[in-house]
């Protein structure tokens, strides 16, 4: 087969699964109107599938301070961190960062992904390991590849097979990464942190904790599931993203350890692309301290995630392991899920179609994720909306 | 402990293996594992933990770039239970 007929192939593997109508490419959004509205095509929809956790998108600080440094300091910094992009914005988000951690150091990186990229291929190289949760997003997996050292996966959550895979390690534990995710993206479930950092200091490996979706969302200054746990002191590294509650774009890594700063040198996804705009950088400080103070945003979060979660589970849905913002159902059939989704669609609801095998464990997944903009209103008419499709689907 | 050796790891992988296939297909040694049996990401890395646990193994996700047949993955496990021995 020649390269462009494999393209082929995949396409239209993938274009075979989807509903007619719609692009392969995902769904295309016209007009944002706010943190819960779009318009997709002609239709208002609410949107009930983003990572928009504290609603912050169209906040009047970020906007602003956008405004301001794009005027004082224009569109982008067309340069790396180790050349000509290194402004005073980005080093003050990092002291800012580090500081909201009460941690030693923070880099910021251009993308979460690049943040997972070029921290766990900083760390880890050609006979080391990396032992990675089942379920790691896929930021983790492409690091680890880069990296070049040797992967392995335990399966998710579960930390009686994280042992089993320690132990066979023998001596070569001490010179492993263990990562995981503080909240995980498809089914919303949280690591059972408390026993991985009990089981990384028994084998003397280090853990990394991405807390892409769990930042703003846990702990009591949210800063994630270390946070809720007390035990920011005891993970390594984490990393993260401004992409979902600081509705910017960008990834961070604090660290306690001194050589944090060294990966700055080493990492290729650090070195080897221009740094955060400009404008990025001050939406995403300001979006930061909303966040440090946002308990009430948070309240609110957790206030729809349980309603919406409570409601599902109620009706008969088969969801999520926990409650959280993101509460996905679980289908028995691809087809089940496209008809739930379509459903949801048709009645103005976006939310996430995740068939196999990009779901875990080959389930089909509708995913809902709800933030603190959402009303009770919108999370009741949803819940109004699952309902009459539970009869016409499920049943 | 019994010794292991590449006929039994063979046997034992086909056996895995027929689980995911078309019935109809005879799995041999030569057996292609993504064209033939068209095994998908997810279920080719959940095999890997099974076998890790059967032959109490690290088998790295690495080293499955040169793996294409079903004689491939036994090689490999082969090669790793003699270096974990
Ligand atoms: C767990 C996890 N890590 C990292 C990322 C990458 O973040 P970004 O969107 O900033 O590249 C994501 C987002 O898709 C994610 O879900």
């Amino acid at each position: 087969m020649s390269l462009l007929e494999k393209l082929d192939a995949a396409a239209s593997a993938r274009i075979a699964q989807l509903p007619s109508g719609l692009g392969a490419f995902g769904i295309p959004i016209e007009e944002i109107y706010s943190p819960t509205e779009a318009r997709i095509g002609t239709k208002r929809i609410l949107l009930l599938g983003t990572n928009n956790y504290l609603g912050l998108s169209f906040s009047p600080e970020c906007r602003k301070a956008a405004h301001e440094a794009i005027d004082q300091e224009g569109t982008g910094t067309t340069g790396s961190r180790m050349a000509n992009g290194n402004y005073s914005g980005h080093r003050a988000l990092e002291m800012e960062f580090a500081d909201f951690y009460q941690c030693r150091s923070c880099i910021v990186f251009t993308t979460g992904y690049q943040a997972n990229l070029g921290t766990i291929s900083g760390l880890i190289g050609p006979g080391d390991v990396a032992l990675i949760d089942g379920d790691s997003h896929a930021s983790i997996y492409d690091g680890c590849v880069l990296s070049g050292a040797d992967i392995i996966r335990f399966r998710h959550n579960d930390v009686i097979d994280l042992e089993k895979r320690l132990r066979r390690l023998g001596e070569r534990s001490k010179n492993t990464l263990i990562i995981v995710e503080g909240i995980y993206s498809m089914l919303g479930d949280q690591a059972p942190l408390a026993d991985i950092v009990r089981l990384k200091k028994a084998y003397n490996s280090t853990l990394l904790l991405d807390e892409a979706h769990s930042l703003g969302v846990l702990g009591e200054t949210g800063q994630g599931l270390a946070e809720k746990y007390g035990l920011i002191g005891e993970v390594d590294f984490i990393t993260g993203t401004f992409s979902k509650s600081l509705c910017g774009i960008g990834g961070y890594c604090v660290s306690n350890h001194p050589q944090l700063d060294q990966l700055r040198y080493v990492s290729h996804p650090y070195i080897f692309t221009a740094s955060p705009s400009p404008a990025t950088i001050a939406a995403t400080r300001a979006a930061l301290k909303l966040l440090k103070n946002g308990r009430e945003l948070r309240e609110r979060l957790w206030e729809n995630a349980r309603q919406l979660y409570s409601h599902l589970q109620a009706l008969g849905y088969q969801v999520s392991p926990e409650p959280g913002p993101i509460v996905a159902t679980i289908l028995d059939s691809p087809q089940q899920a496209l008809a739930l989704w379509k459903g949801l669609l048709e009645n103005g609801i976006y939310v996430n179609l995740i068939l196999p095998p990009a779901a875990p464990e080959g389930k089909s997944l509708v995913r809902c994720s709800v933030n603190a903009a959402h009303t009770t209103k919108q999370i009741e008419y949803v819940c109004e909306v699952f309902s009459r499709l539970y009869s016409s689907i499920i049943q | 402990m019994v010794d292991i050796n590449q006929e039994d790891i063979l046997r034992l992988l086909a056996q895995r293996l027929a689980s995911f296939a078309n019935p109809e297909l005879e799995i041999t040694p030569d057996t292609n594992l993504i064209t033939q049996l068209a095994i998908d990401s997810i279920k080719l890395l959940n095999l890997i933990m099974e076998l890790e646990d059967h032959f109490d193994i690290s088998i790295p996700l690495n080293a499955l770039t040169d793996v294409v047949t079903v004689r491939d993955l036994a090689n490999l496990v082969y090669k790793l239970k003699l270096d974990s021995k």
